[in-house]
């Protein structure tokens, strides 16, 4: 495939990064993988999904170049090194076997989904039937199950509208130019150790494109399930607003218990036009493993928008609940002018999960501005790390950046820690940043306490209290789901 | 009777040989009002402390009933369902949690244990409406967080205000009157005072007289050295206003020396 080379000074410029750049350009060269994952694996899956050959390509150059690569320890998380060659790189609910004699298994909506696997969504609250319940359920949703899209819903509504929504197996067949134009110019595939590992066994993904002044009537979604054992998911999904457009979309996640650690590589990448509007939401409940949280998921997630045109606006909003580790920074390239970048991130960790998490603001453009606010809680034996980069380049004249770091510690034997970079390279720009740590005392408990309120229902009270501004930004049954999801997870963590 | 205190002997949890509290007794019916006085250091706040559940202390002797229960065997917030409320001598605040969702939560809890439906929002609102009203609290109480940024006085009134809503069969007021000026102590007052009902029975436990004029227990302890050592009605703070505790407790320590 094509690369597109407009984007190419701005990966050039992000490596400049020194603080950043053994985390995400690591170049030393290790020895090559064996068995499970090889040239073969990449060939099989591409043929699985019937690709065309400049998919295949883009999945081989992609696997090259990740050979080359070591896996990254630079975030504060530790764990051992992982065997890629446990893990299976494809797996559906139609044909377990997968053997490559299947038939073509893209065609994610034409099939009939398997009764259990529609159970399965039925029981996590998932609207996978979009057209029975048209009138109530005011989203389209699109449902990922292991490495396939099981269903698309609202998509002929959508259609009307210009809109497309679908799996990403099935742009690569319908829209090859959109998807030939964007894929690997935010997050190239030689970007990272894991952006390259998913751009060589992409399983499935979402693909949004909304068009010129359209503002879509509903939120569009992903639910992504990850179901079979040492099944690594390897989602890709590209989301473009166009000219003066708008979108909410939503993303939730969950895997069920397993003993052995599950692997999440994801790659977004998001890029919105002059003007154009971009919300994009995330409740991540990965399976966090047992009280000493092994058998979760690793989940090591590269998100990046750009916004390309003047006054264009991406808006990332976090709810990290889930996973045994979590290595991940949605970001924002503000290339156009007046472009608005915003990070809105509650991260919680419990037991004995990590968490290094942020977000990175790239101003360019003139009178770019962002805003960060991370809420970091640590609970348990857990460590939670808020990492983050704040970059004004020399064009980016009249740059702001406002960041609000607020940790909360909840018990004695947890950790919470802050990596602010902030690096300016013109004068002209204003930076704000402010941090706080709290932690919910004895005090606060018993005060609770003696009005009534049980300690579990204070810890939640004040927990929701501290992450509101956050939780504000999500849409409102998402916020509401952050909320019971925190105190889920908190329970069981103080005493 | 609604509290009956026995021969309570505690101290702080992690300082062993400290008794701070040594065989106190103290009988206390439905709708009596009793003040607990002392000097610094007597152990008035370990009373209320201890009574409320407060996990600092702890009970190396003696009983506690409330209304038939053993009040030393349940948690603090099990006594908050049962009546036991205490206005704090430094009430809490907590930052992003709104008035309103912190009383809607205690007063369902509370409405819970005494078999009663949970108030939704409108009738929460309405209910507590209400209480702002007989206790003439600012109209925006409710949506401000729990006492975050209120001065020492209007921290008070909260407690006040949230003694109200809950409608609690043992009120103990900590040294509510610390750190108030006349007017602030008068709301006070006169919130206990709109509170006053046959069933409902007060400790009001202060350092000074001055709250108890506007208050008028019915009975007055004087706390000293982990004890009572002198109980008797109103007339008793004039006594101490006139000659102070001083005098008090040196008849006390005579007495004691006489006794040995």
């Amino acid at each position: 495939m094509s690369e597109t080379t407009q984007y190419q000074e701005i990966n050039d410029l992000l490596s400049k990064n020194s603080s950043y750049k053994e985390g995400f350009f690591t170049q030393t060269i290790v020895d090559t993988f064996a068995k499970g994952l090889n040239e073969e694996v990449v060939r099989a899956i591409s043929a699985k999904k019937n690709e065309p050959e400049w998919m295949l390509d883009f999945r081989l150059k992609a696997f090259a170049h990740w050979k080359t690569l070591e896996e990254p320890h630079w975030a504060k998380a530790n764990y051992d090194a992982i065997d890629y060659q446990d893990y299976s790189y494809y797996s559906a609910p139609e044909c377990n076997s997968c053997s490559s004699d299947c038939p073509s298994g893209n065609k994610g909506l034409s099939m009939e989904m398997d009764p259990e696997v529609a159970k399965a969504f039925a029981s996590l609250g998932v609207p996978i039937y979009g057209e029975d319940s048209a009138e109530k359920a005011n989203i389209a949703v699109d449902a990922i199950f292991d490495s396939v899209s099981v269903s698309t819903t609202k998509r002929a509504e959508l259609e009307k509208l210009g809109i497309i929504f679908c799996s990403f197996s099935e742009a690569v067949h319908d829209y090859p130019e959109l998807v030939q134009k964007y894929l690997g110019t935010v997050v190239p595939y030689h970007d990272n150790f894991f952006a390259a590992l998913n751009s060589a066994v992409a399983s499935d993904g979402t693909f949004v494109y909304i068009p010129e002044d359209v503002r879509s009537p509903i939120d569009l979604s992903t639910y992504f399930r990850i179901n079979e054992a040492k099944t690594g998911q390897f989602e890709r999904t590209i989301l473009i607003a166009d000219k003066n457009s708008y979108v909410s979309y939503l993303e939730g996640c969950s895997a069920p218990v397993r003993d052995s650690y599950q692997l999440h590589a994801a790659v977004v990448e998001v890029i919105v036009h002059e003007n154009a509007e971009v919300k994009y939401s995330t409740v991540q409940n990965w399976y966090p493993g047992d009280e000493d949280c092994e058998g979760g998921i690793l989940n090591f997630v590269t998100k990046r928008g750009i916004c390309e045109g003047a006054h264009a606006k991406l808006s990332w909003t976090q709810a990290e609940t889930g996973s045994a580790i979590t290595w991940k920074y949605p970001s924002c390239i503000l290339k156009g002018d007046y472009s608005i970048g915003e990070f809105y991130s509650v991260a919680l960790t419990n037991r004995r999960q990590q968490a290094d998490t942020g977000t990175k603001m790239i101003h360019i453009g003139k009178n770019t501005r962002s805003t960060i606010i991370s809420k970091g809680l640590s609970a348990g034996k857990s460590d939670n790390t808020y990492r983050g980069l704040v970059r004004i380049l020399p064009s980016a004249e009249g740059a702001r950046n406002f960041t609000q770091c607020d940790s909360m510690l909840i018990g004695d034997q947890c950790g919470a820690h802050t990596f602010p970079y902030i690096e300016v390279e013109n004068a002209t720009a204003k930076m704000e940043h402010e941090a706080t740590t709290s932690r919910i005392g004895e005090d606060q408990l018993f005060y609770c306490q003696q009005r009534g309120i049980s300690e579990q229902d204070a810890i939640s009270m004040i927990v929701n209290g501290f992450c509101k501004e956050v939780f504000s930004e999500l849409p409102l049954e998402f916020a509401q789901e952050a909320e019971e999801l925190l105190a889920i997870s908190l329970e069981g963590s103080v005493g | 009777m609604l509290l009956t205190v026995k021969n309570l002997h505690a101290q702080v949890a992690d300082e062993i040989d400290k008794p701070i509290l040594k065989g106190l007794n103290l009988d206390i019916k439905p709708g009596e009002v009793h003040a607990i006085m002392g000097p610094n250091g007597a152990g008035k706040s370990t009373l209320s402390s201890v009574l409320a559940g407060r996990e600092d202390y702890e009970i190396t002797d003696g009983t506690v009933e409330f209304s038939g229960d053993d009040l030393l065997a349940l948690s603090p917030e099990e006594r908050a369902r049962k009546g036991v409320f205490l206005a704090f001598q430094y009430p809490v605040e907590i930052p992003g949690v709104s008035n309103k969702l912190f009383m809607q939560t205690a007063v369902n809890a509370i409405r819970e244990e005494n078999g009663l439906p949970a108030l939704d929002m409108f009738d929460f609102d309405r209910y507590a409406q209400s209480k702002i009203d007989l206790l003439k609290m600012p109209k925006d109480l409710l949506d401000r967080s729990v006492n975050v940024g209120f001065s020492g006085g209007e921290k008070k009134r909260n407690d006040i205000f949230q003694m109200a809503l809950l409608e609690p069969k043992l009120c103990i007021l900590d040294e509510t009157d610390s750190g108030l000026d006349i007017d602030a102590m008068k709301v006070v007052a006169n919130g206990v005072n709109s509170l006053r009902s046959p069933d409902r029975s007060f400790i009001v436990v202060t350092h000074y007289q001055r709250l108890l004029d506007y208050i008028k227990p019915d009975f007055v302890h004087v706390l000293f050295d982990g004890k009572i050592i002198q109980s008797g009605g109103f007339e008793l703070v004039h006594a101490l206003e006139e000659k102070g505790y001083d005098d008090m407790i040196q008849a006390h320590q005579q007495l004691q020396h006489n006794q040995k």
